[in-house]
This record gives structure tokens, sequence and C-alpha cells, in this order.
């Protein structure tokens, strides 16, 4: 028979025996006839809220703020990148240069007709006199007689996208038939905009990795400030037998809370700001403000993506949050114990 | 390195004993008490508890070797955010039981120890003797084989003081080996029991 089970035989009721245990004297003897009493949900091991978790909370939403911010404008530039990308890599312009003798209307004409031979080539568009002449007036004011300057003339040709043509045998052909033609596939812009493109996405990467690091940081040190202002919990937790990965978990219960409130409320905030920010542009096109914002930033929508992405922040910065949480405790835990077990050092325990 | 606190000491507690650890103050009981709890670890010398070395064992294994001592402290040592009913079912939410599992056990104990009307009170409301019982129950929740206490009945009155004597003989009498460190010559007159006194960090012991 165990103890335990001998401490409770050994208080069942005896018709000799009023009470069988001498050290509950001061027991009120109605007690064991009284209802069972209520225990009350079981409350958290680590005492909850407190001031150092407010700002914890604060800071940790702060972070998420950020980090969201940064990816929703990072997928922003991305998307205004690609659109333009897209935009200026439909067409290819094929450029005549004036030259003495040469019957610019026919050599227009084969141009097209050269460029449109090729596979991959949909539609070719000359630029008439009209177009010529506004898209030069900014330049050279209205009225423009065309017949007076040696101004090159265009021709613009559509290309399939999914099978663009090669657009080197397109440029060699011309070259050898029309000396005066000079292709513009706009590859230096699109490379441009691509490598635009590209280090914007690797600030907002670099800015993403300085906030998750600030972030991890702000956690470790919240998780040792914690550990040493509840140090009397942890010896407690230690002498009724509890091993480190459960007195972790507690602590990484109690920063999981925290994180995720903390990165929702700043997910939230950053997701909000964006819909506003849509919001305003749709309800004022073509007004001054919104066309110089547009022109700047591109739109504010971030779409579903952005928004997923969001999502995924908060996930990331909570999962970091947690994982730091536990990593801190165990090496601390050790620490502690090393500490304790060591009797060069008694930091913090009461001697005999 | 500082001093050595205890030296040229052999003894053993055998299996369902009681005896009391007494000396000045600063004579080591604490420090022996931490030894016999595994909390610390010895510059010399070897320690065999439960028919092993401690010096042989995983830091990862003491917590398991831990649960079958139970340890009372002076300053009680509850949490203050848990009821009565939380602090002394703590020991068996640590190792992961279900609380529907111990409720009825804990509520029993806290009953036995003459807790049964406080078990939704915070340690703040409680009075020094009530939490000392506290302590003792959340020490025996698990049964251990051994219970360590260090001066239990330091922060009680008299007459509370020789209930709780009474509770750790009726625990002794139903197996549990039970130290009591203490300097109060008044408890230990009360109980013939063995006395281990420490001076200067040496052992006597009085059968």
């Amino acid at each position: 028979m165990n103890e335990f089970e001998r401490i409770r035989r050994s208080r069942q009721p005896k018709a000799d025996a009023k009470r069988a245990i001498p050290a509950t004297d001061d027991m009120p003897a109605q007690q064991t006839r009284r209802a069972e009493m209520q225990v009350r949900p079981t409350g958290p091991i680590l005492p909850p809220a407190n001031i150092q978790g407010n700002a914890l909370l604060v800071v940790i939403a702060i972070m998420s703020f950020l980090a969201c911010l940064t990816l929703g404008g990072v997928s922003m530039v991305r998307a205004t990148a690609s659109s333009w990308e897209s935009q200026i890599s439909r067409e290819i312009t094929i450029q005549i240069k004036p030259d003495d003798g040469l019957d610019m209307n026919a050599t227009l004409t084969k141009a097209r007709d050269i460029a449109l031979s090729f596979v991959g080539t949909t539609n070719g568009t000359i630029m008439d006199d009209g177009a010529t002449a506004r898209l030069l007036e900014p330049w050279l004011g209205s009225g423009l007689d065309l017949k007076e300057l040696p101004v090159p003339r265009l021709v613009i040709v559509t290309i399939d996208e999914s099978n663009p043509p090669d657009f080197q045998a397109i440029r060699n052909r011309l070259h050898a038939e029309i000396p005066q033609a000079f292709l513009d596939d706009h590859r230096t812009w699109v490379d441009r905009l691509v490598s635009m493109a590209r280090t914007t996405v690797m600030i907002g990467g670099g800015i993403l990795i300085l906030v998750f690091t600030a972030m991890i940081l702000t956690v470790i040190f919240a998780t040792r400030g914690a550990l040493s202002g509840n140090r009397h919990i942890v010896e407690v937790l230690h002498f009724v037998g509890a091993e480190s990965g459960f007195v972790a978990k507690e602590f990484q219960k109690h920063f999981l809370k925290i994180s995720l409130k903390g990165s929702a409320a700043g997910g939230a905030l950053a997701a909000l700001l964006f819909a506003i920010a849509g919001f305003w542009q749709s309800r004022s096109l073509a007004t001054p403000e919104s066309d110089q914002a547009t022109a700047l930033f591109g739109t504010f929508t971030i779409g579903f993506s952005g928004y997923l992405g969001i999502i995924a922040t908060m996930i990331i910065i909570a999962l970091l949050t947690t994982l730091t949480a536990r990593f801190t405790v165990m090496r601390t835990i050790d620490e502690i114990d090393l500490i304790r077990s060591d009797p060069a050092r008694s930091d913090g325990l009461p001697s005999s | 390195m500082g001093p050595e606190i205890l030296r040229d000491m052999t003894f053993d507690i055998p299996s369902g004993s009681f005896q009391f650890l007494t000396g000045p103050s600063g004579a080591g009981k604490t420090t022996l008490l931490r030894l016999l709890f595994l909390s610390l670890q010895p510059t010399r010398g070897l320690i065999r508890m439960f028919d092993r070395d401690m010096s042989q064992i995983p830091r990862s294994e003491l917590p398991m070797l831990r649960r079958r001592v139970g340890i009372v402290y002076q300053d009680f040592r509850l949490l203050d955010h848990l009821t009565t009913y939380e602090n002394v079912a703590l020991p068996l939410r640590v190792r992961g039981k279900e609380e529907t599992s111990y409720r009825k056990d804990v509520i029993e104990l806290l009953k036995w120890v003459g807790l049964g009307e406080r078990i939704n009170v915070l340690p703040a409301v409680l009075s020094g003797g009530e939490k000392q019982r506290a302590a003792i129950a959340r020490a025996l929740m698990d049964q251990p084989e051994i219970l360590l206490a260090d001066e239990p009945t330091g922060n009680v009155d008299p007459p509370m003081a020789r209930r709780l004597l009474n509770l750790f003989l009726e625990l002794n009498r139903l197996g549990t080996a039970v130290v009591i460190a203490t300097h109060d010559l008044a408890l230990m007159d009360q109980v013939d029991a063995r006395r281990m006194i420490l001076t200067e960090g040496r052992l006597d012991i009085y059968e």
C-alpha cells in the first residue's frame, strides 16, 4: 500500500475515532459535512499581463506594423514595376531617321512589313504626322510642320508576349535593308525597371531582416527580464520537480499570447492603412494629388497576396517571438541551475 | 572558492526515519538540506541517494529524482498569484497531469491539513500557520519518499509549531522519512527522535 492510499484510508470515518489525524486539531469539525467547495478555474503558472508584458506587446505591435508596411511597400513597388515592364515589353519601336533622298512613307511601310514578316509580331502601326507632332509638342511647341524639320518617324509594332520574335534577327534584317532604321525593343528600360524592382525588394528584405533582428533582441531582453522578475517562480517550479522544458513551455505560452496580440494589432493597423490609402486613391482619381501619389508610389492596392503576406508576417513574428522566448528560457534556466548547484556561488539563495 | 561549510561527515537517512537537524545559525543546515535535495553539488565527497551516486547522474535526470523528495521552507515559497489549491497542485501540474485526474486528491489533502475551507484563497490572506500547512501539503502532494523541512516552525507561534510537528510525526508514521532542520530546542524536546547536530561544519548524531 503506498503512502497516499494510507493517508486516504486513515481519513476514513471510524466508529471509535472522530478524527484520525492529530494535526487537524484546528480543522473545523463541521467541514466534512459541508458541500464540496468549487475550485476556481486553474490560473496560469506565470502571472498574467504586467507592465513589462504590455510594453513588449506595444514593441511587437510597432515592429509588426513596420514589417507589414515594408512588405506592403515592396509588393506595391514590385506590382508597379511589373506593370510598367509588361506595358513596355508588349511593344517594340522602329525609328527611322530622315536622310537625303529617302522616301519616308515608303520606308515606314517597308519597315512595318519587314517587322510583321517575323513570327511573334502581331500588329504594326505607323505613327502619322499628327501623332508625331503631338509627341514632340512639349519640346517644340504646337503648329509644328514636320516637313521643315528632319524628325525621325516611328513604327510601333505590337508583339506576342508569350511568343516574342527574335529581336536580333529583326534588327539585322532592318539594318541590311533600311540602314536608317533603328530597332528599340525597350530592353534598356525594362532592365532598369527590373533592376529597380530588385533593388527595392532587396532594400525591403534588408529592412525586414533589421526589424526581425530588433524584435528578436527585444524579445530576448524581455524574456530575460521576465525570468529575472519571476525568478522566485522558476525556483518554486524547480523544487517541485519541473523540468526545464516545462518551465520553458510556460514562458513560451506567455510570450506567444503577447506576440499574437502584438503582431495582430500591428498587422491589422498596416492592412487598415493600405486599405484607407487605396480607398482615398480610388475616390480622388484624376486629381493632381492622386496623380502625383500614383506617379511616385503606383497604386496603393496591395492585393490579396499582399494581405496574405501581412498575415504571414504576423505568423512569422509570433513564431519568432515564441522560439526566441523558448531558447532564451532554456539557456537562462541552465544558467540558473549552474549557479544554484555551484557551491562557490549562491546568488539570491539563503544560507544557514 | 570560499571556505568549506561542511566537512568530514558520514551519515545516512534510513527509510521511514524521523530526525532533527540542528545547530547554530550559519552551521550549514540549509547547505546540507540543499545537498540532500540535489540542488547543490558537493566540492568533494560522495552522496548516494536512492541507490545512485549523485555525481554520476546527468543534470537532465535530476528533476525526476527531486520528485521523490519533498521540501518545505521556512518562508513557505508559495506563489502569490495562485490559490491554495493551485499551489498545492503545482507538483502534479508540472508532471503534466490533467487537472481532473488530481482535483479530488488535492482537495482531500487540503482537508487533511485543515485547509479545506481555504481552497480558493490566495496566500496573501492566509495566516502563517495556514501558509506553512499549504507548503507542507504541496511537498506531500506527489507522495515523496523523504521530506526535508527547513525551519518549518520558524514563522509560527508555539501552538501552531506543535500542530505542525504532529503533522510531520503522522506523516512519518505513514512511512515518509522526515528531516526537520531547526534550532528550536523546545520543539525537539517534544519528541524523542534522532538528532543530527551541526557544529562548525561537523556533524554529530545522537540516536
